[in-house]
């Protein structure tokens, strides 16, 4: 478990301190540590980790080639499934997916460090590959449009690309990346990955992204119908849920997404002005990236605030922990009920929660909270509005099992629909398999009134 | 450690490990720190004829398996290089200094009775307990006519171990190439030759690896490599079968062995004795991890000893030899079934795709009710083979399990489908 150095109250972190702390959170294996853990790996069959992979990157193949000394094959078994293999090998909740069910678990006690080896094989592959490991089939003449080039928008791309068309990606923000860029704690995406993968995914070639593109706004659904042969929706979940409690618009009361991006987009992270009593109100891996970078930052007390308990938490155990160890106060069973303050905020009113009749409810008995600065982690939603004319149904675009949405030719995944987690993983599953679907649609559309 | 003491023929050695004839008993300074440490003796590394030979550089290469331990070292280095009075001096200082320990001289020569007559001589002289007969080196000796290129002829290996049994009382230890097609050819000649002891094995003829980005074998000498000696563990099963060929046959009834090759532990030296040999040489395992290896070589064999209750080294020597047999003497009527135990199962699939790819398909998968899988044999198929058994990684997981009948013991001379068992009869 990583420990950050943290302010203990005599003095603020030096700039040294805070750049220390935002460097890797797992620095990368050795290659001898690779292979020696590469060599615990027990080459199950149908295995039982490739099966808990939302992606079904084949794991036991990848780790049997770095014991093989074939680094930059065991990258392309990885990136053949899952192009953002690198970002996952960072960031996916490991604990929860192939590593928890690991057989080694059983016989060691401890999984094979997938997650490590597998940044280690892609990260060799992007560090030391001149050309892009996969080539494009030959031209299909189809053009498909992709609204936001996050990780679902991405994986879609590249995948849609490889089977031989073109794609012009339309995304909002000035930089690709998605929460890849914005939306993950800086340690875990170190020395500028996400931009760094981006570029080797556009590698495969035939890729256009036009920045600034905003759907509602400068951009519309309706023309890229008209103008493509498809569409893909991987537009994320931008709008921020509210609390709808007094005191919410009050300064210093803000989106824990916002105050993430101001740390990942910072240079110098000392430069970051920060408060020295965070309150984060949330029970998500979103929440605890907040907290610990409150922490990492100096910030001296920080309180992450839960309505239920840790179990309920959408965060991993092993997030929970690291927070923990660096200081982070977790109050569970606890709701806020309103925000207090002349300009900025003071003070922070939270009720303890209970079940009530299957219900949580808040109870009779309060609580305060002295804070300069409250992150609200408490989800995100689908922007509805400029998606007039698609079926949504509790706040997701509605796909089938082509990822197909109730408006021909247009195709949506990632966190915009309910396809599993809200995980990157998945997103980019979805991106991959919907351009897969997309691709054998267009080549053989099926003829009209015959079974599908 | 008083119960590990044993005689080596005729030598008695305070514990059954000595240390091979090799590159870490080239020397005084090394044999030292070999005997404090707790080696029983030591075969003094090979002298020859003055010139001393001269080695190149480099000289060895190794075989790593996957989890990159050395399993076995290929090496080309040649006999000692240094003087020969030197070596003779340091012995006998050696001798003098230890006297509860064990040198025994090692010698290599052409074929001319004079040159290993004289340097049987002047090596007993040394006060050395008994002399070993170098007939093994598979590189660099044999191309001058010495080494493995004497010990591959039966003759030879007869002649050389007459001679040098006619120049001294010592115990005579005759060390045997493996690079044979029949190890009880020249195990045979040295018996007709007088030899007290077989030492065996020398090392394995091999080319341990090739330099794939300079397509030259290893090790490599100035862009070229040769064939070397292969030791080490992964040598250990040829050694084994060899020890228990020369040890079961009336033929070399009398010989005692010596025993050599991939001895690591005391397990291993446990199971030379048991298959008769009277004392086991190491030398790879030292070059690997140094000499204080041979400290739970020596515990470790004497906790075996004690809970198995064998008193002496003597008490189980040979133990296994009567069970060591041709493959005509056993029993065709003797069935096994694997068997998996659910409960320690991991669900890692090994035993399927290795019965399904490779065997018999004699394992099932079913789902389990809680998503997991299930895995079973399937009796009709099932051979009895133990693949299963070996590869899963779960220690007793799957189980052989015998099935029991009436069928009496039935060798294949004696078995209905042998198409040759009338015209025996």
């Amino acid at each position: 478990m990583r420990h950050f150095k943290l302010n203990t109250g005599s003095a603020d972190l030096s700039r040294e301190d805070i750049a220390h702390n935002f460097s890797d959170l797992h620095p990368p294996l050795e290659p001898a540590q690779a292979v020696v853990d590469a060599a615990r790996c027990i080459y199950c069959y149908d295995a039982p980790c490739l099966n808990a992979c939302p992606t079904r990157i084949d794991i036991p193949k990848f780790i049997h080639q770095i014991r093989s000394g074939n680094i930059e094959g065991s990258a392309k078994t990885i990136l053949s499934a899952n192009i953002m293999g690198g970002t996952c090998a960072r960031a996916c909740p490991t604990e929860v997916l192939c590593e928890q069910v690991c057989v080694v678990n059983h016989t060691e006690g401890a999984s094979v460090k997938i997650g490590d080896l597998q940044r280690f094989a892609v990260d060799h592959l992007i560090e030391t590959s001149a050309a892009h490991p996969f080539e494009r089939a030959a031209e299909t003449g189809k053009r498909f449009a992709v609204i936001g080039a996050g990780p679902a928008g991405l994986a879609f791309a590249h995948r849609a690309a490889m089977l031989g068309n073109d794609v012009v990606i339309y995304e909002a923000k000035s930089k690709p990346g998605g929460l890849n860029e914005y939306g993950l704690a800086a340690y875990k995406m170190a020395n500028n990955f996400a931009q760094r993968e981006v570029e080797f995914l556009l590698g495969i070639g035939g890729i256009e992204i036009e920045y600034k593109k905003l759907l509602g706004d400068n951009l519309v659904l309706d023309d890229l119908r008209r103008d493509f042969d498809a569409v893909f929706i991987g537009a994320g979940l931008t709008g921020n849920r509210a609390l709808h409690i007094p005191g919410e618009a009050l300064n210093g009361v803000r989106n824990a997404l916002e105050f993430i991006e101001v740390v990942r987009e910072a240079d110098d992270k000392s430069k970051i002005p920060i408060s020295h009593n965070v309150i984060v109100i949330g029970g998500g891996n979103t929440a605890i990236d907040a907290a610990v970078q409150a922490k990492c930052l100096g910030a001296r007390n920080v309180t992450l605030v839960y309505r239920r308990g840790p179990e309920a938490m959408s965060a991993t155990e092993w997030e929970q922990d690291l927070a923990k160890a660096n200081g982070v106060v977790m109050r569970f069973w606890a709701a806020p009920q309103s925000f207090v303050g002349n300009d900025g905020v003071k003070t922070a009113t939270f009720a303890e929660m209970d079940v009530r009749n299957g219900k949580l409810s808040p109870t009779e008995t309060t609580f305060e909270i002295k804070t300069d600065l409250v992150l609200k982690a408490i989800g995100q939603s689908l922007e509805e509005t400029e998606l007039a004319g698609l079926k949504i149904e509790n706040g997701k675009i509605v796909v089938d099992k082509q990822f197909r949405t109730s408006l021909d030719g247009v195709y949506a995944g990632g966190d915009c629909i309910a396809s599993g987690e809200d995980l990157t993983v998945q997103a980019v599953e979805d991106g991959k398999q919907a351009a897969i679907c997309a691709d054998a649609y267009l080549r053989a559309p099926p003829v009209k009134g015959a079974a599908e | 450690m008083k119960d590990l003491g044993c005689i080596i023929a005729g030598v008695e050695s305070i514990n059954p490990f000595w240390l091979a004839s090799a590159p870490p008993t080239d020397k005084k300074y090394n044999v030292e720190r070999a005997f404090k440490a707790g080696w029983g003796g030591a075969v003094w590394k090979t002298l020859g004829e003055d010139p001393p030979v001269v080695n190149v550089t480099s000289r060895y290469g190794v075989h790593r398996s996957h989890d990159r331990t050395i399993i076995g070292i290929n090496n080309i280095e040649l006999i000692s290089d240094r003087p020969l009075d030197i070596n003779l001096r340091e012995m006998e200082e050696m001798r003098r200094a230890w006297p509860d320990r064990v040198i025994i001289g090692s010698i290599m020569a052409p074929m001319d009775e004079r040159a290993w007559k004289d340097l049987a001589i002047k090596v007993a002289n040394t006060g050395v307990q008994g002399i070993e007969l170098n007939l093994g080196c598979p590189h660099g000796m044999c191309e001058r006519g010495m080494g493995s290129a004497v010990g591959q002829d039966p003759e030879f290996v007869e002649q050389t171990t007459r001679w040098v049994r006619e120049a001294t009382d010592l115990p005579v230890f005759t060390k045997l190439t493996p690079n044979v097609t029949d190890i009880m050819l020249p195990a045979c000649a040295a018996k007709a030759g007088g030899a007290h002891a077989i030492s065996l094995i020398n090392t394995v003829n091999s080319i341990i690896g090739v330099d794939l980005d300079n397509m030259t074998p290893t090790p490599t000498v100035d862009g070229h490599g040769t064939h070397g000696g292969y030791c080490g563990e992964a040598v250990k099963p040829i050694a084994l079968h060899m020890t228990a060929e020369i040890a079961r046959s009336q033929e070399t009834a009398g010989v005692e062995i010596s025993a050599i090759g991939g001895i690591t532990t005391w397990r291993d030296a446990a199971e030379f004795i048991a298959l008769g040999a009277s004392g086991v040489q190491v030398c790879t395992a030292a070059m690997l991890y140094g000499f204080r290896i041979v400290e739970d070589m020596n515990e470790g064999l004497a906790a075996f000893m004690r809970e198995k209750k064998y008193r002496t080294i003597e008490d189980f020597k040979g133990a296994a030899s009567a069970q060591t047999v041709d493959w005509n003497a056993l029993n065709m009527n003797h069935d096994l079934l694997a068997r998996i135990n659910p409960d320690a199962c991991i669900e890692c699939g090994r035993c399927f795709i290795a019965c399904e790819d490779t065997s018999h398909q004699a394992i099932r998968i079913d789902a389990k009710p809680d998503g997991g899988r299930l895995f079973s044999v399937i009796d009709d198929e099932c051979v009895g083979c133990n693949l299963c058994m070996h590869v899963c990684p779960v220690k007793d997981c799957i189980t052989m399990e015998a099935v029991v009948d009436d069928r009496p013991y039935t060798t294949w001379p004696e078995h209905p489908k042998n198409p040759l068992r009338n015209a025996a009869e």
